[in-house]
């Protein structure tokens, strides 16, 4: 008797186990597909017309991308996100450096690797404004000390060959406050028996760090690694805030010129703005599909 | 341990250490250390180019009663609170539920959904933006703030996701079999079973989420402008605009509109850094 009813259960059970997961999966797949996927392919269809956002949008083939080639606005952007990209990677060492210097256990120093975290927290609107006022000019903390060192000032932001590396710095402090704690939680978990064993057989210093310290950091470093980069293309908010892409657009960044020239105050080019968004996309794919490569040879070892 | 504990050090190493510790911070926290300053500073000290000069009185009362009482930042904040709250109970429920089926279910497909959501959740907003800026405005959700917190469920979605069925597949997988040995329906071993167990990741996703939002600005300015429905982060731009060259007041602006998410991190410390480190650097 017990055996017939458990084989009759069984079958709505299996059935129930099919059709459960498309069940609990539904409401987010509709939202993350509508929202972001279905959106992605409107994008690169968008850009092979001309559009002002209002209208008939009118078909122009790949016109948009012949006409990148030839923007001069669109190459100093392009440039500078590669800046972006390579020196923002300074974060990665510097929170290192910053994390092996708070690693430690004297009284205090939970509420200091808090407030050296708290760059992070802020948002990059108020990074922004705080780093304007600190280059300012007239009365920025920065050059009344290179004033009261005897240097001269420097404007920082409004000099065409240092602005972008003005506000990278200024971007760079978030990212290395965030890279700190990856490497601070990835420290606790460094095996200590190896530390020990190692340092019996005279490893110290830079040595340790290499042989010993950084190969059992690597989760840490890849997920370092994936977040500034994904962060160095992302850039806007600083961009916007601080400069506007001046001065003569030369802070300008992929992804600020695109917000510029499909909502720009000069009529909305929305054609065009897509094709520099998918030229923007097309970068961060390579940097996406190594994460998931690296995602995907995890999950086909064994739980 | 490493770097060496420095309490193994000789005694001039560890004076040295201590007095490093305070200096270098204040090195750090310097743009932000100058922004606080400022924003007690009065009026008067700004007008005479007294920037740096200790102030001439301590008007922090004054220069935030001004923010609160006599700005459109209680507004600003108002909205913020209004976007930030149902994303982060949006995005949590949501990927509570997707997190479920990706770890615990075995079917085909499986993966290459998860990936779906993995990659979405890092591509640069722009090649969302025009799609997303249309359908809010055929949808008459434009400068609204839920056309703002629709998108932002959908779009947290994708790393709460990541997140969530990361966690759950590590939970111990004999628990969900048991139950269903015990005939449990699959809904009662969601509800019962598997998020009483996920408490510290939604407690992590909140945290963070409302941090994200909280700080968007991107958005905030497609998708919404003017006092009604702006978000704090672009509500400061235009109260930035109204007092040019007040810096008393655009400092003291600037960390109110900064102080939540502050007091979110230090409130939630535990949670906010296993949430940032992916739950992969336990």
């Amino acid at each position: 008797m017990s055996v017939t009813s458990q084989h009759i259960r069984a079958k709505p059970l299996w059935n129930q186990k099919k059709l459960m997961p498309w069940l609990f999966l539904m409401p987010g797949i509709l939202f993350f597909g509508i929202y972001v996927v279905f959106p992605i392919f409107q994008s690169f269809n968008i850009s092979f017309y001309k559009w002002s956002g209002l209208g008939e949008p009118k078909y122009i083939g790949l016109k948009n991308y012949v006409k990148l080639f030839s923007d001069r606005a669109f190459e100093i952007s392009l440039w500078n996100n590669l800046k972006w990209l390579v020196l923002y990677l300074l974060a990665i060492p510097t929170g290192l450096a910053i994390a092996l210097f708070l690693n430690q256990t004297v009284t205090g120093i939970r509420l200091y690797k808090s407030l050296f975290f708290f760059p992070f927290v802020i948002s990059q609107v108020v990074v922004g404004l705080v780093f304007t006022w600190f280059y300012d000019p007239t009365f920025g903390l920065l050059n009344t000390i290179l004033t009261s060192l005897g240097f001269a000032p420097v404007n920082v932001l409004g000099d065409p060959t240092l602005v972008t590396y003005g506000i990278i710095l200024a971007g760079l402090w978030p990212q290395t406050a965030y890279c700190m704690i990856l490497y601070l939680t990835g420290l606790n978990t460094v095996d200590a028996d190896q530390v020990e064993a190692a340092r019996l057989d005279g490893a110290k210093g830079l040595r340790m760090l290499w042989y010993i310290i950084l190969p059992q950091l690597r989760p840490a470093t890849f997920i370092a690694f994936v977040v500034t980069v994904i962060g160095a293309l992302r850039s806007f908010d600083l961009v916007s805030i601080m400069t506007n892409g001046g001065p003569f657009g030369t802070s300008r960044v992929l992804s600020f010129y695109m917000f510029e020239k499909a909502l720009s105050e000069y009529g909305f080019r929305m054609g065009y703005g897509a094709a520099i968004a998918v030229v923007l996309f097309a970068i961060m794919m390579v940097f996406i599909v190594y994460f998931l490569r690296t995602m995907y040879k995890q999950e086909s070892e064994p739980r | 341990m490493f770097p060496k504990p420095i309490h193994r050090s000789a005694a001039h190493w560890q004076v040295f250490y201590q007095g490093m510790l305070p200096l270098v911070m204040i090195l750090w926290l310097l743009p932000l250390i100058a922004v606080a300053i400022f924003s007690i500073k009065p009026a008067v000290d700004f007008t005479n180019g007294n920037y740096w000069s200790w102030p001439s009185s301590f008007e922090a009362v004054e220069n935030y009663g001004k923010v609160f009482f006599a700005s459109d930042m209680p507004q600003y904040l108002l909205n913020s609170i209004y976007i930030t709250i149902p994303t982060v109970i949006g995005a949590v429920a949501l990927s509570c539920m997707t997190g479920f089926a990706l770890g615990v279910y075995k079917f085909k497909g499986n993966l290459l959904i998860f990936f779906f959501f993995v990659a979405g959740n890092f591509v640069p907003f722009q090649i969302l933006m025009v799609p997303v800026r249309d359908l809010t405005l055929d949808m008459g959700l434009y400068n609204t703030k839920t056309g703002l917190v629709l998108f932002h469920i959908a779009f947290q979605t994708g790393f709460c996701t990541l997140f969530m069925r990361n966690f759950i597949r590590a939970l111990p997988f004999e628990l969900i079999e048991a139950a269903r040995v015990e005939g449990v329906a699959e809904w009662r071993i969601f509800w019962f079973v598997v998020l009483p167990l996920v408490r510290p990741a939604i407690a992590a996703l909140s945290v963070l989420v409302f941090t994200f939002i909280w700080n968007d600005y991107f958005w905030a300015i497609v998708l919404t402008q003017g006092v009604e429905n702006t978000p704090v982060t672009s509500g400061i731009t235009s109260f930035n605009g109204q007092y040019r060259a007040a810096y008393h007041l655009m400092s003291a602006g600037s960390i109110v509109a900064a102080l939540p998410p502050v007091m979110m991190f230090f409130a939630m410390q535990k949670h906010f850094i296993a949430g940032l480190t992916l739950g992969s650097v336990k």
